[in-house]
């Protein structure tokens, strides 16, 4: 059983969970995820590894809740366990000097994105970070987004925080100004937001980094259903990804397979929630 | 109750098993053939020759003593029965169940030139369900621990094999397992109904008892290394049982869209994670009104006959004709039964979507057998202006499977073959010091018993290696007297 050391809700509806995981603690890098399940009748579902503490043997989870199986695992509490918890899967994000980095982080996508930052600062880049979210009280990490980045940008819909517009603009605004310095540039968030910042990105040819985030069973490329197109190419997101080069992927087909169980996941948290409230 | 038999001067025939009515086992998971009663089960091992030289054993890759197990069934020592067979048999209950006897051990049986082979996998089952039900299940005596480590990647049919014979020879055992339950195929590819799961965590129950440990949601070459299992945590010897685990796709177009599954993602959504069950259970699956499987396998009508009892009108595409399917009969003919129907010499040549990128139909053509091909069946010819679409709103392929290089890429020194499955001699031993395989991930998709008997033969190589134990070698088919004759039962005596 995977004990959970701590839980919060880092802003509405998207949660942290700190959890004893020690051999995964051990191996984790930046870039994997991991697959879990919040009980017996659970689905596995997979996260991006959002921190690990190697001493400590824990490892960080941040979700947001969509279905029942994130509002279930949203219910759970320091002390708890998760049914399992597997990882860490796929491949960790490519570390090197590029020169200078630009991270996207969308909403819940700023988790995922902190490791990465922190990791390529540490390996010696610039990093400007571009965070965005539809207004201030869905930011978070901004501490920890700031503590790892040499320029950092925040963007809400409705300029509660930061400046007003979509991480787009911004994004766009750098690359013309300074595009040859930027060796790669990571963008991690929803579908829209990943295949927007690769749109933009793309008339000036900078490598940019998606970690897609397909429904998925088992991780470990034995059943096929996170398979996506890239570079018309069928690959499986569990193992020749998560990362992928954004400005090759088929994004409509991506958008289309996420919403293959739209009609079952919605009565199964309208059951969840019905029980709950009874 | 023999002597009766001795004196009988005809002979009988196999006794058949009661079966659910396909019209109602089609609308439910519970398993299809209802089992022996008592009587029956003596019935059929009275029948057994108990031949001096028993051919059936030699069919049988685990090598179980048959005439044995069948002698204390005729006996009515039931629970004896299934102990004898566990012997050398560690999921009895499992293998009466999903071997392909009339290939095996039934093939070699004296009878079975006149079509009367006894039943010996019904017999295996009887007493394997007998002594479960019963509670009578005893823990047989181990050796004393001979202070070895040994890990076992993966808890399928040769994991638990090896597993279950290394146990008993002293060893310290510790199953790495990917998934949250045991079991490997047994679990999530094989259906409810052809194989209850509650007798497979039963089976394995059994090995954990005994004293081997699983760690579940640990995934060798991810969690853990190899060569972390052989260095820093100490373990004497690796078996890799992983399964061959990659889902092959047919290369056309439209194969991504949604309502198009690997037959692996189907069956381990419905068998591992219940969704025949949602919302009980939390996974969903794609139910599909008109369904429809491409592939001639076992695994194909599994798919289909889980895609009946989700209630789709089901189909089969395959693109050989019937006789050519590599489906066993009794699969084929349980299939049908349910409803499942057939579209023989029916290639796929493409997968319509909708403006959703749902599956909506496929596109096909007709075909003729030609000349044979290299597997010497007629090889399948294209009619030219045959194309025609047929309306699916679910695809499944179950065309096989390749290799999974998530253990093999992260082990240094294992060599692989060029389809990246592991290269290993005839008891297993790979490439790498102290590093056996065995079953899919070596020979490729097989069935169960084979990986079963391939994890018996590394168990004893790996015997040998760590304790110096010299292997047993087994009677083979070919060592048998070509003028092999058995006594009847009416002239024996």
């Amino acid at each position: 059983m995977y004990e959970i050391v701590s839980m919060k809700e880092l802003v509405p509806d998207i949660f942290e969970a700190v959890v004893k995981a020690p051999e995964m603690a051990k191996k984790a890098k930046a870039g994997e995820f991991l697959i879990v399940m919040a009980d017996e009748k659970g689905e596995r579902i997979p996260l991006t590894v959002a921190d690990y503490d190697r001493e400590a043997g824990t490892i960080t989870i941040v979700f947001m809740t969509i279905g029942k199986s994130t509002y279930k695992l949203s219910k759970m509490k320091a002390g708890d366990s998760y049914y399992a918890f597997v990882g860490p899967l796929g491949h960790a994000s490519e570390i090197k000097d590029y020169g200078t980095v630009i991270c996207v982080a969308g909403g819940v996508g700023t988790a995922p994105i902190y490791p990465i930052a922190r990791a390529l600062k540490k390996a010696g880049n610039k990093i400007i970070t571009i965070q965005g979210a539809r207004n201030k009280d869905l930011i978070f990490w901004e501490d920890k987004m700031a503590s790892v980045s040499d320029e950092h940008i925040i963007m809400t819909d409705d300029g509660t925080h930061g400046r007003k517009g979509l991480v787009t603009e911004p994004l766009k605004e750098i690359l013309e100004r300074d595009g040859d310095k930027v060796g790669i540039i990571y963008a991690i968030g929803p579908i829209p937001m990943m295949k927007f910042s690769a749109l933009t990105s793309k008339p000036f040819g900078n490598l940019t980094m998606v970690s897609l985030n397909s429904i998925m069973v088992d991780g470990t490329g034995m059943c096929g259903g996170c398979r996506c197109e890239v570079k018309g190419e069928t690959k499986f997101t569990c193992v020749d990804g998560p990362e992928f080069d954004g400005h090759q992927v088929d994004w409509n087909l991506l958008g289309s397979r996420q919403r293959i169980y739209l009609d079952q996941e919605k009565e199964s948290l309208d059951n969840y929630k019905a029980e709950e409230g009874a | 109750m023999g002597e009766e038999v001795v004196k009988k001067p005809k002979r009988k025939e196999r006794m058949p098993m009661p079966e659910q009515d396909p019209k109602v086992r089609a609308t439910n998971f519970k398993e299809v053939p209802l089992g022996y009663t008592e009587e029956m089960a003596i019935e059929e091992a009275i029948r057994c020759a108990q031949c001096k030289v028993p051919a059936c054993v030699c069919g049988c890759p685990v090598n179980i003593n048959i005439p044995a197990f069948i002698k204390e069934i005729a006996e009515g020592n039931f629970a004896a029965a299934a102990r004898k067979i566990k012997e050398t048999n560690a999921l009895p209950a499992v293998c009466g169940r999903v071997c392909p006897q009339e290939s095996q051990c039934e093939a070699q049986c004296v009878y079975n030139r006149m079509g009367r082979a006894i039943c010996i996998g019904r017999l295996e089952r009887f007493a394997a369900d007998y002594e479960r039900d019963n509670n009578l299940i005893e823990l047989p005596e181990k050796a004393q621990p001979n202070g070895k480590k040994v890990a076992v990647v993966g808890s399928g049919p040769s994991g638990l094999t090896v597993a279950g014979d290394l146990i008993q020879l002293g060893y310290e055992v510790t199953i790495f397992e990917a998934f949250h339950k045991p079991g490997g195929v047994l679990m999530y590819g094989i259906p409810e109904f052809r194989l209850p799961k509650a007798i497979v965590e039963s089976e394995v129950n059994y090995l954990v008892q005994l004293g081997v440990k699983i760690q579940y949601n640990s995934i060798v070459g991810k969690t853990v290394e190899v060569d972390e299992l052989l260095g820093e945590k100490g373990y004497d010897a690796v078996f890799i049982g992983v399964g061959a685990g990659l889902p092959k796709f047919l290369g056309i177009p439209g194969e991504n869209y949604g309502g198009v599954y690997s037959a692996n993602e189907y069956l381990t959504r419905s068998n591992l994670m219940k969704a025949y069950k949602f919302p009980e259970y939390d996974t969903p699956i794609v139910m599909g009104k008109r369904v429809c499987v491409i592939g001639g396998g076992n695994v194909a009508m599994d798919s289909a006959r889980t895609a009946v009892r989700l209630g789709a009108d089901t189909y089969i595409v395959y693109r050989r004709a019937r006789e050519q399917m590599p489906a066993r009969g009794e699969e084929i003919h349980h299939a049908e039964e349910e409803g499942v129907k057939m579209m023989l010499l029916t290639n796929p040549v493409e997968i319509i979507g909708d403006e959703d990128n749902m599956a909506k139909a496929l596109k096909c053509v007709k075909m003729e057998l030609g000349e044979p091909d290299e597997s010497g069946r007629s090889r399948p010819v294209e009619i030219e202006g045959s194309e025609h679409d047929i309306e699916f709103d679910l695809i499944i392929n179950s065309i096989g499977a390749n290799a999974n290089p998530l253990l093999t890429k992260s082990t240094e020194g294992l060599e692989l073959n060029k389809w990246g499955y592991i290269v290993a001699d005839d008891y297993g031993k790979t490439s790498k010091d102290n590093v056996w395989a065995a079953g899919d991930i070596v020979t490729g998709m097989a069935t169960v018993i084979e990986a079963m008997g391939a994890g018996r033969m590394s168990a004893m190589d790996i015997h040998e290696k760590l304790m110096g134990v010299p292997k047993n070698i087994e009677i083979s088919p070919e060592a048998l007297p070509d003028d092999l004759e058995c006594t009847l039962p009416e002239t024996k005596k």
